[in-house]
C-alpha cells in the first residue's frame, strides 16, 4: 500500500498511469491475479487441445523422420517459453531493484520454477528426440549445452532465494543474479556456439532442418502460445501463494481467506 | 586511487599474516591437476591433448576456493559495514579487494601453470599462450566470482551455492582459455581467443565491482 501512496504524491503522473501501479501492491494485484487466472487457464486448454489435435492427427508424418518428429510439438515451445521466462523474470527483478515494488521481486520468484521445468522439459524431450533421430542422447551441440547452462542459471536462482531468509534480501540479491545472467547469456550462448564448431565441426546441424509443412508450423505455434498461457496461468498462482506467505501478518490476508 | 591501494595493501598484508589460507588454495591448485594423469593414465599423447582444460578447470575450482574469504571476514568483524560508510566510494574499496584477491588467488596460479604444464609435456610456445591466457582470465573469474561472494555472503550454504551460481558464469572463460592453448597446439591463430578473453575482462572490470557493491549493500541491509 506504501508503494502507492509514494506514486500518488508525483505531479504531472497522469490518471492512468496510477491506476497501474496500484497493482505494485500486493493487496490489489491478488485479487486481479486470481480473476486473471481461469482466462489464462482456459485459453492455455483451447490452445493446447487445438495444437495437440493438429500435432497429432492433422500434421503429416515427416518423410525423413518418421512419426518420432511429433516430439518437437513440445520441444520446440519448451525450449522457447525456457528462454522467454528467463527474460521475463529479469524484467521484473530489474523493475523491483529500479521501483522497489514488492510484487515485481514476487513475480521473478514465481516464473523461476515454471522457467526451470521448460529448461528440463526441453533438454528432457531434446533427449527422446535425439536418440532416434541422432542415435545419441546427447550431443555436446551449441544449443543443447547452451539449455544446459541456462537450466543451471535457473537453478542457482531458485537456490539463492531459497537460502535468504529475509524476502526482501531475497528478492534484490535474486534481482542482481537475474541480471548478471541476462547479461551472460548471450555470451555464454556465442562462446559455447564458437567452442562447438572449433571442436568438432557441424556434424549435427539443428538449423537446416528441412523447411517445415504449413500445418506443423501451426500445431508448432499453437502449442507455444498454449505453454505461454499456461506459464502465465501457473506463474499468477505461484505469485499469490507468496503473496499470502510473506502478508500473513496483515489485516487483509485474514479477510482474503475467509 | 588512494583508497584502492590501501584496501589492496591491507588486505594483502592481512593474508600474509596467514599464508596458510593462501597456500591452501594453491596446493589444491597441484593436487588436482596432478589427479587426472592418475584417474586417466599416463598416455603423454592424450595428457597433452588435455592439459589445458585440465589446467583451467582447475584453476575455477581453485579460484573459486578462495571466493568465501573475499567478503566474510570483514564481514563478520564489521569492517565491511566500515567501508560502507567511509567517504570514499564502496565500489573502489571492492575493486580493492578484487585486485587483492586477484594478487593472492589468481596471480601463483598464473605463475605456477607453466610449471606444471611442464607435467603435460607442453612445449614452451604453448606454455607462453597457457600463461597469458590465464593472465587475462583469472581477474576475470575473481572479477565474477566477487559477485557470487557478495550474494551469497553470510547466506545458509554459501559455498556450495557460491560454486552453483558462479561457476556457469565461468563458462566463457574456460572456453575461450582452454581454446586459445588448444588452438595453438592446433596450430591456429590464438589472436581471436585473447582478444575475446581481454574483451570480457575489460566488460567484467566495468560492471562487476558495480554489481558486487549492489550486492553489497543488499546484504548490509
Amino acid at each position: 500500500m506504501g508503494d502507492h501512496g509514494r506514486f500518488k504524491g508525483c505531479i504531472g503522473v497522469s490518471q492512468s498511469l496510477i491506476q497501474w501501479f496500484r497493482y505494485a501492491s500486493p493487496q490489489s494485484f491478488y485479487p486481479l491475479a486470481g480473476r486473471m487466472i481461469p482466462w489464462f487457464w482456459a485459453a492455455a486448454a483451447v490452445f493446447g487441445v487445438a495444437g495437440l489435435w493438429i500435432s497429432f492427427f492433422v500434421a503429416p508424418t515427416d518423410a525423413q523422420q518418421g512419426e518420432g518428429y511429433r516430439i518437437i510439438f513440445v520441444h520446440v515451445p519448451a525450449s522457447w517459453m525456457s528462454m522467454f521466462i528467463y527474460l521475463v523474470m529479469a524484467f521484473w527483478a530489474a523493475l523491483g531493484l529500479a521501483l522497489n515494488t514488492r510484487v515485481s521481486g514476487m513475480m521473478a520468484q514465481a516464473l523461476a520454477p515454471t522457467g526451470a521445468l521448460m529448461a528440463a522439459l526441453s533438454l528432457w524431450t531434446g533427449a527422446f528426440w535425439g536418440k532416434p533421430m541422432w542415435g545419441a542422447w546427447w550431443v555436446w551441440d551449441a544449443r543443447l549445452t547452451s539449455e544446459l547452462i541456462l537450466f543451471f542459471l535457473y537453478l542457482g536462482f531458485m537456490a539463492l532465494q531459497a537460502a535468504i531468509d529475509d524476502p526482501r534480501r531475497a528478492d534484490k540479491a535474486g534481482a542482481i543474479l537475474a541480471l548478471v545472467g541476462v547479461v551472460n547469456i548471450p555470451i555464454i550462448y556465442f562462446s559455447v556456439k564458437w567452442w562447438n564448431t572449433l571442436h568438432q565441426g557441424s556434424t549435427i546441424n539443428l538449423t537446416k532442418a528441412p523447411s517445415m509443412a504449413q500445418t506443423m508450423l501451426w500445431g508448432m505455434l499453437l502449442m507455444a502460445l498454449a505453454f505461454w498461457m499456461y506459464s502465465i496461468a501457473v506463474a499468477l498462482t505461484r505469485v499469490r501463494a507468496i503473496i499470502l506467505e510473506r502478508e500473513r501478518h496483515t489485516e487483509w490476508v485474514k479477510h482474503a481467506l475467509e | 586511487m588512494k583508497a584502492l591501494l590501501a584496501t589492496v595493501r591491507r588486505d594483502i598484508l592481512l593474508a600474509l599474516r596467514r599464508k596458510s589460507e593462501v597456500l591452501t588454495a594453491v596446493f589444491f591448485f597441484v593436487i588436482v591437476t596432478s589427479l587426472f594423469p592418475l584417474g586417466i593414465g599416463p598416455e603423454p599423447v592424450l595428457l597433452k591433448k588435455i592439459a589445458p582444460g585440465i589446467l583451467w578447470v582447475a584453476a575455477l575450482l581453485s579460484t573459486l576456493l578462495g571466493l568465501p574469504r573475499l567478503f566474510a571476514a570483514d564481514h563478520l568483524d564489521g569492517t565491511l559495514e566500515q567501508m560502507a560508510l567511509s567517504p570514499s566510494p564502496l565500489g573502489l574499496l571492492v575493486a580493492g579487494k578484487i585486485v587483492a584477491h586477484w594478487l593472492l588467488c589468481g596471480l601463483p596460479l598464473v605463475l605456477l601453470a607453466p610449471v606444471l604444464g611442464l607435467q603435460f609435456d607442453l612445449d614452451a610456445s604453448a606454455l607462453g599462450i597457457l600463461t597469458l591466457a590465464l593472465l587475462l582470465g583469472t581477474p576475470l573469474l575473481s572479477l565474477i566470482g566477487a559477485i557470487g561472494a557478495a550474494l551469497t555472503l553470510g547466506v545458509r550454504g554459501g559455498g556450495v551455492l557460491l560454486a552453483l551460481l558462479v561457476l556457469p558464469l565461468y563458462i566463457p572463460a574456460l572456453i575461450f582459455g582452454a581454446g586459445a592453448v588448444e588452438a595453438h597446439i592446433a596450430g591456429l591463430d590464438v589472436g581471436g581467443h585473447l582478444s575475446l578473453l581481454a574483451a570480457m575482462l575489460a566488460l567484467a572490470a566495468f560492471f562487476a565491482p558495480w554489481a558486487t557493491t549492489a550486492a553489497l549493500r543488499v546484504a548490509l541491509e
